[in-house]
């Protein structure tokens, strides 16, 4: 490794100089590597960020999940090639005119290279076709404005229409502060197309990943007619500074993980990153028709 | 009063501690009431009163969140907080309404629901969701008002409805603008600062179309005059409820959904 390293010194220099002053926290983001390494947010171990994507962005030191941008998530779940995008024309206004709202979303389009924080679309999904949308974390932590909401909205009307299967793999910090009551009223409007999309006895899949929280877990994330988890996803209804501090409760360990959840009864599965496809896949599969009673 | 500019005013008149709470408006609206306790599965959540009344000779279901007025109330109704038990009677409450064809009246005062551990383990947020789909699929007349204040999902999990009241000096919120200003900038202090900006009045929403009427109060707050805003409040209760008991439920549900999806501002280019 020494040997290795000397080699790529310059590399190392300025690698060290972007991360190594970084707060480390549990939930810190890591930026998708274009370097030729990166370090685990939770071991500090220097990886070669190729082995970090081929082991689908799971340190292979000490196993940790990284969070995931949208677009690494849709390439991991859907069949090669078969992800159309939908509603690329929605973008967020400033309903409240909120201070500085405008200026933030514009930094984080560019940041990310994203329009909002939702992508939604039709895809295959071991060969089944699916209604398909996730929240991206990256984007104002995956927050649901008037945007994201009626992305959700139009994805489920699709889903109704086309009488697909819906999965929604969310990650999200729950509302959008500054799109304030109308943030609020997303909650109501996505659970108002689910009570339809229910009624049509369609299947619902919702895929909880690290975060879901707040606005998000109290409306469609929870709704799934199937709930499944990723692997060390935190998901909670109030964020745990917000409980310690009102409550003045302490926090047990584990609390809202979703191996706490998991136990509590409130979700059907917690699976591993790599078991995640086939898990859906499957899931699809048994609820795609065929012999019934009628 | 203007129009906003006076929302940290209005955040303090709604939560002056001589405003009545929800047991004033149930005993005003329906001094017949009965109140029925229990969500049928784990217990009963006293920051919610469920149970039946008449309202102006139409025999409700009436789910109010009550923050309490003694110490000891206020500490056993969690300030209004409700628990997953809450959310859980309230939908046992609802089923029962519309099997029995009655309409509901949802009075919501309540900073948030409760953050706190036993909520979290008994699934808060999968309560709060489920309350908001069920409402949207309940072929009976649904009318909220709220009475003070708004907080978040802890509100909105009541507060679907055909026809949405509020008081001239209730607000109406994602989040209380304490909590507001710690998210956003980290210190919940500036919370006077952030509420004129969080457009939290019922002058606010009645504007963004999300209010359908403003109950008017006297100059200085409700606490000056309980009876006048409530008498106000029934007569518009009534006049609401005989108009939606006129539809069908079809057009009644079909109305609801349509209501809540036009919700939300944003840009759409053509494409």
């Amino acid at each position: 490794m020494a040997n290795f390293l000397d080699k790529h010194k310059t590399k190392v220099v300025l690698f060290n100089q972007q991360y190594r002053n970084k707060k480390r926290l549990r939930t810190q983001k890591v930026d998708i590597p274009e370097n030729l390494f990166t370090k685990c947010p939770f071991c500090q171990e220097i990886l070669l960020t190729e082995a970090v994507e081929e082991n689908d962005f799971v340190c292979p030191h000490c196993g940790k999940y990284f969070q995931l941008r949208a677009r690494k998530r849709l390439e991991m779940l859907t069949d090669e090639d078969s992800f159309q995008e939908l509603f690329q024309n929605l973008s967020s206004a400033n309903p409240l005119d909120f201070p500085d709202y405008e200026d933030k979303i514009n930094k984080i389009r560019k940041e990310t290279g994203e329009t909002e924080a939702f992508i939604a679309g039709k895809a295959t999904i071991g060969g089944e076709k699916v209604a398909l949308g996730v929240l991206d974390s990256y984007f104002l932590m995956g927050s649901m404005g008037s945007v994201v909401g009626e992305k959700v909205t139009r994805l489920i009307e699709v889903s109704i229409d086309e009488r697909l299967p819906l999965v929604i793999v969310s990650a999200s910090g729950g509302a959008r502060m500054q799109e304030g009551i109308f943030s609020l009223m997303q909650m109501a409007k996505t659970a108002a197309l689910l009570a339809r999309h229910h009624e049509a006895g369609l299947f619902y899949l919702s895929v909880l990943t690290h975060p879901t929280t707040g606005g998000v877990s109290a409306s469609f994330a929870m709704l799934g007619d199937v709930i499944i988890a990723e692997k060390d996803a935190l998901i909670g209804f109030a964020g745990k500074r917000v409980i310690s501090q009102t409550i003045k409760e302490d926090l047990p360990d584990g609390f809202q993980t979703a191996g706490f959840l998991l136990e509590k009864g409130m979700l059907d599965m917690v699976v591993d990153r790599k078991d995640l496809k086939p898990t859906i896949a499957k899931l699809l599969h048994f609820h795609a028709g065929g012999e019934a009673h009628v | 009063m203007s129009e906003t500019g006076n929302a940290w005013a209005k955040v303090q008149l709604a939560r002056h501690p001589k405003r009545p709470t929800a047991k004033t408006a149930l005993k005003a609206l329906a001094p017949d009431f009965l109140e029925l306790k229990g969500d049928r599965f784990y217990a009963n959540d006293d920051a919610i009163i469920g149970g039946i009344g008449t309202v102006g000779g139409i025999v409700m279901t009436i789910i109010a969140e009550e923050k309490g007025t003694t110490l000891e109330e206020k500490i056993q109704n969690h300030f209004g907080m409700p628990h997953p038990e809450g959310y859980r009677k309230v939908m046992r409450l609802v089923r029962q309404a519309e099997k029995f064809h009655r309409p509901v009246l949802f009075l919501i005062d309540t900073p948030g629901a409760y953050p706190g551990v036993e909520a979290e383990a008994r699934g808060q947020a999968e309560a709060i969701a489920s309350s908001l789909r069920l409402l949207f699929s309940v072929k009976t007349p649904l009318i909220a008002a709220v009475l003070s204040e708004g907080g978040s999902g802890g509100a909105l999990a009541i507060g679907i409805a055909d026809y949405l009241l509020m008081f001239e000096n209730a607000t109406y919120s994602i989040l209380s603008p304490e909590g507001f200003a710690a998210i956003l900038y980290k210190d919940a202090s500036l919370a006077k600062d952030v509420a004129q900006n969080m457009k939290l009045t019922a002058q606010d929403l009645y504007g963004y179309g999300i209010i359908d009427e403003i109950i008017s109060e006297p100059g200085g707050g409700w606490h000056l005059d309980n009876a006048g805003p409530l008498r106000k409040l029934e007569e518009s209760v009534i006049r609401e409820a005989r108009k939606l008991m006129l539809l069908d439920s079809q057009t009644l549900l079909d109305k609801r959904q349509a209501k809540f999806r036009r919700h939300g501002i944003y840009h759409e280019e053509n494409s």
